[in-house]
């Protein structure tokens, strides 16, 4: 049990970089735009959020550096990168109305491409790896609760052991269910994702809505990559370590049937079942099998939320559609 | 004149080659309740499109309490106070009643407020909807009704329903009436657009007919009648000089009775509909676009689910099979050949980046073993259809998309009928065609007919059926108003059955 707790507790890091990247996701789908790119766009934050923390201290030198500064840069600069992709996303497929799946895939490849190009750009130019100072890397990896509050047995380390990004993770996702739930613009960006053509003849500029959703959405799922890249990666570049996050944050997407509330647990326990191979370790099961839990229990809640026909737990009914006003 | 809403001046649109509307003039009035009538593709439906904002109109004006307006969106057409209602209801499924009312509006969100003003909405003009319920959860009526109430909440003071009781019951119809005239009496503007005599008779003021986009007229309700109407949409028979062989020797082939389907939402898409379709003879079948044609063909071929009634067919042993309850592909080995094109030519019948030659193994594939098809036989048939039908392509292997439309309906004929079925269902067989090849077509019928065939032929042009057929069936809301004989029917007879349920004045 106490082996279960601690599970959970540890897998606040990696979770935190798949609530970001979900919820971005979410966003980006209720506006009805199906941006299969997460993976690359995760990519990009991670490589411009570790480089912009990386200018900077270049900048002001190690010792003049100020952690919070820092922070605040690196998600500007993630996001900033998968607001970027997001345009790019939201003008080909709803300006272009080229097909989004492929559109997605090629974003995919674009977004993972120019992050492992500026990443090794970055590492020749500065001579074998791109990171921070140490002290920057503490910043980053800081918690802010004091420790009698961790102590509290079982949830104390579950809830107050995070580093900050977690809670701000948490505070995104209430914010958004707030958006999508009490806010005229969030009942708007839903009817666009629900259904165009209603959106259309109720005079909703369903074009600004869908790129908006894109580009921002983009930005939070980036935001995931950066800090999966100074937590989880500490702070290094080093290729390939984001790989397979992105994906997993789609999944998630379906998992939490498109709540962004349901992100914050879901991502923990899709954290938990993905670093499950070094707590729980039952002889002879490879670590393989572990990692493919989290699609496994995504496919189990597909299956019983198509069993169970509940309206309300349905995908975006336009989900992946691209609108043309002439054409019905 | 003060009373007058909206005026359409000279009208025109088009899309592509295609005229939609031409020389449209049309006045609405508050208080009154207008009728637009027409057949399917008169453009009823496209010219209101362009009051509502949907579309743009290439030429004319439209003016809007005597000031000249521009319409470029749903958004402008809402603040010229006009509402319309489409046939296809604009809604969010998983949003309540009130979310999907106050939808696009300038004002706060405070759904205490919306609700209340949904009530008060309701009572003026008495109907009833809960505005928490969701929409998923909701009947076709009381859907419409939510898309009224949308349009009224909007203040608007002109309303345009596009055929609204299409898809009610005829107690939800009598209800919508009531409505309408309650609002009537509230001064509004009603515009109606419809198919349905009856209705015409029962609720409006004034008609307007359009007939294949052209104006007509506009006439008062009480001063005219349904056959003066029918007159008017139908326009005057053409003579077309078609060739109509007589048959020696016709005899049953296929014996419908009491034949009734409904839909998914429980609607009766074809009610107790009975006839005989005989060898050696052409059955037309008539009717408004809707009424049951689609689903008289696809239940025939086993494709649409038959709730009572029975289908046979008879042999030349005279012993009968049953059709209902067989598979598509047992029917098809019966021996009923089905030419039916659909409204997208490419989408059903035919796959478009492949020749004829793939296109006619498609019809095959059944036949032969192995793992490997043999081409030949597909190959033979595409030269013989491309020969004897003038198909202009320059090989059998050139992709049917590139082709024009005519020839890739002879494509699609000339694969159903190259099996000389003794029952070809034929549907729309000249659809968009060019004279020519609409007589390529015709004559390829008469031979399919003088071969012994039986064949029925659903089509749109009263003028043709009435010199191609030598029967035709009049289907009208899914009843068979009438069987009459196309050698003396005259226009105005069939237009009439085609508007009245059941062959009687409604």
């Amino acid at each position: 049990m106490t082996a279960i707790f601690a599970l959970i507790a540890a897998a606040g890091t990696y979770a935190t970089a798949l609530m970001f990247g979900t919820i971005g996701e979410i966003l980006t789908e209720k506006s009805g735009n199906l941006n299969l790119g997460v993976e690359g766009m995760m990519y990009m934050g991670g490589i411009f959020g570790l480089v912009t923390a990386n200018r900077y201290e270049a900048l002001v030198g190690e010792t003049g550096s100020v952690g919070f500064i820092a922070i605040l840069f690196a998600i500007l600069g993630s996001f900033a990168a998968g607001c970027i992709a997001g345009l790019i996303f939201a003008f080909i497929t709803v300006t272009l109305r080229a097909n989004q799946n492929v559109t997605g895939l090629a974003m995919t490849t674009f977004g993972t491409g120019v992050a492992k190009f500026v990443g090794e750009h970055m590492r020749n130019k500065l001579g074998g790896y791109v990171s921070v100072s140490n002290h920057l890397k503490e910043s980053f990896h800081q918690q802010i609760f004091p420790d009698f509050l961790k102590r509290i047995p079982f949830v104390g380390k579950i809830v107050f052991g995070q580093p900050h990004f977690f809670y701000l993770g948490i505070l995104v996702a209430i914010l958004l269910h707030l958006f999508f739930t009490k806010t005229k613009k969030g009942l708007y960006l839903r009817a666009v994702g629900e259904s165009p053509a209603t959106a259309d003849a109720a005079g909703i500029n369903m074009t600004r809505y869908r790129y908006l959703a894109t580009m921002i959405g983009g930005g939070i799922s980036a935001i995931g990559g950066m800090v999966y890249t100074m937590t989880t990666a500490g702070c290094v570049w080093i290729e390939g370590s984001l790989s397979g996050v992105g994906w997993l944050s789609v999944a998630l997407v379906i998992f939490c049937t498109w709540r962004p509330l349901n992100g914050i647990w879901g991502s923990m326990l899709f954290g938990s079942l993905m670093i499950m191979y070094l707590w729980i370790i039952i002889p002879f099961f490879p670590q393989e099998l572990y990692k493919i839990l989290p699609y496994v229990v995504t496919i189990v809640v597909l299956i019983i939320a198509s069993m169970k026909n509940n309206k309300e737990k349905q995908p975006p009914a336009n989900l992946g559609l691209n609108y043309f006003r002439e054409e019905r | 004149m003060q009373n007058c809403a909206i005026e359409l001046k000279n009208i025109r649109k088009t899309f592509g080659p295609v005229v939609a509307n031409d020389g449209i003039n049309l006045q609405i009035n508050r208080g009154e309740i207008l009728c637009l009538l027409g057949e399917n593709g008169s453009g009823k439906t496209t010219l209101m499109n362009m009051l509502s904002g949907i579309y743009q109109p290439d030429g004319g004006e439209i003016y809007a309490d005597g000031r000249k307006v521009t319409i470029r969106s749903p958004h402008d057409a809402f603040k010229n106070g006009i509402g319309m209602i489409h046939q296809h209801y604009h809604l969010v499924d998983v949003f309540t009643a009130a979310q999907n009312i106050i939808l696009g509006l300038d004002e706060a969100m405070d759904i205490g407020r919306v609700n209340t003003r949904v009530k008060e909405i309701c009572d003026r003009y008495g109907f009833g909807i809960d505005p928490k319920m969701k929409v998923y959860d909701m009947s076709v009526s009381q859907k419409q009704t939510v898309e009224i109430v949308k349009v009224l909440y909007r203040g608007s003071e002109i309303l345009i329903l596009d055929e609204p009781t299409a898809v009610l019951t005829p107690q939800e119809t009598d209800k919508l009436f009531a409505v309408l005239r309650n609002m009537r009496r509230d001064n509004k503007a009603i515009v109606l657009i419809t198919h349905k005599l009856a209705e015409v008779m029962a609720v409006s003021d004034k008609v307007a007919i359009l007939r294949k986009g052209r104006y007509i007229a506009t006439v008062n309700t009480k001063e005219t009648s349904p056959g003066e109407l029918t007159d008017m949409m139908v326009g005057r028979a053409v003579t077309l000089n078609l060739d109509r062989p007589k048959y020696d020797n016709p005899e049953d082939k296929l014996v419908v009775e009491g034949l009734t389907v409904v839909d998914r939402e429980g609607i009766k898409k074809l009610n107790n509909v009975s006839f005989t379709a005989r060898t050696g003879e052409i059955l037309g079948v008539a009717g408004i676009a809707g009424s049951g044609q689609k689903e008289l063909l696809e239940s025939i071929s086993g494709l649409y689910p038959v709730k009572s009634g029975s289908i046979k067919f008879v042999n030349t042993d005279k012993t009968t099979v049953e059709l209902v309850g067989k598979t598509p592909t047992q029917i098809k080995e019966i021996g009923v050949g089905m030419g039916f094109v659909p409204e997208d030519r490419l989408g059903m019948g035919l796959v478009g980046s492949m020749g004829m030659t793939d296109n006619m193994m498609l019809r095959s594939w059944r036949e032969g073993r192995g793992l490997f098809f043999n081409r030949k036989k597909p190959q033979d048939l595409a030269d013989r259809v491309w020969k004897k039908l003038d198909v202009v392509t320059p090989s059998t292997e050139f992709p049917v998309r590139r082709m024009s439309g005519g020839n890739i309906q002879k494509v699609l004929v000339g694969r159903e009928i190259a099996s000389h079925p003794p029952v070809l269902l034929t549907a729309y067989a000249v659809r968009g065609l060019d004279i020519n090849t609409s007589y390529a077509i015709y004559n390829l019928l008469n031979d399919q007919k003088m071969g012994g065939s039986a064949v029925m032929y659903v089509g749109e042009e009263l003028d043709v059926l009435m010199e191609l057929c030598d029967r035709i069936l009049v289907l009208c809301d899914g009843q068979v108003s009438g069987i009459v004989d196309g050698r003396t029917a005259t226009k105005e007879e069939i237009g009439l059955l085609m508007t009245t349920v059941g062959g009687k004045e409604a």
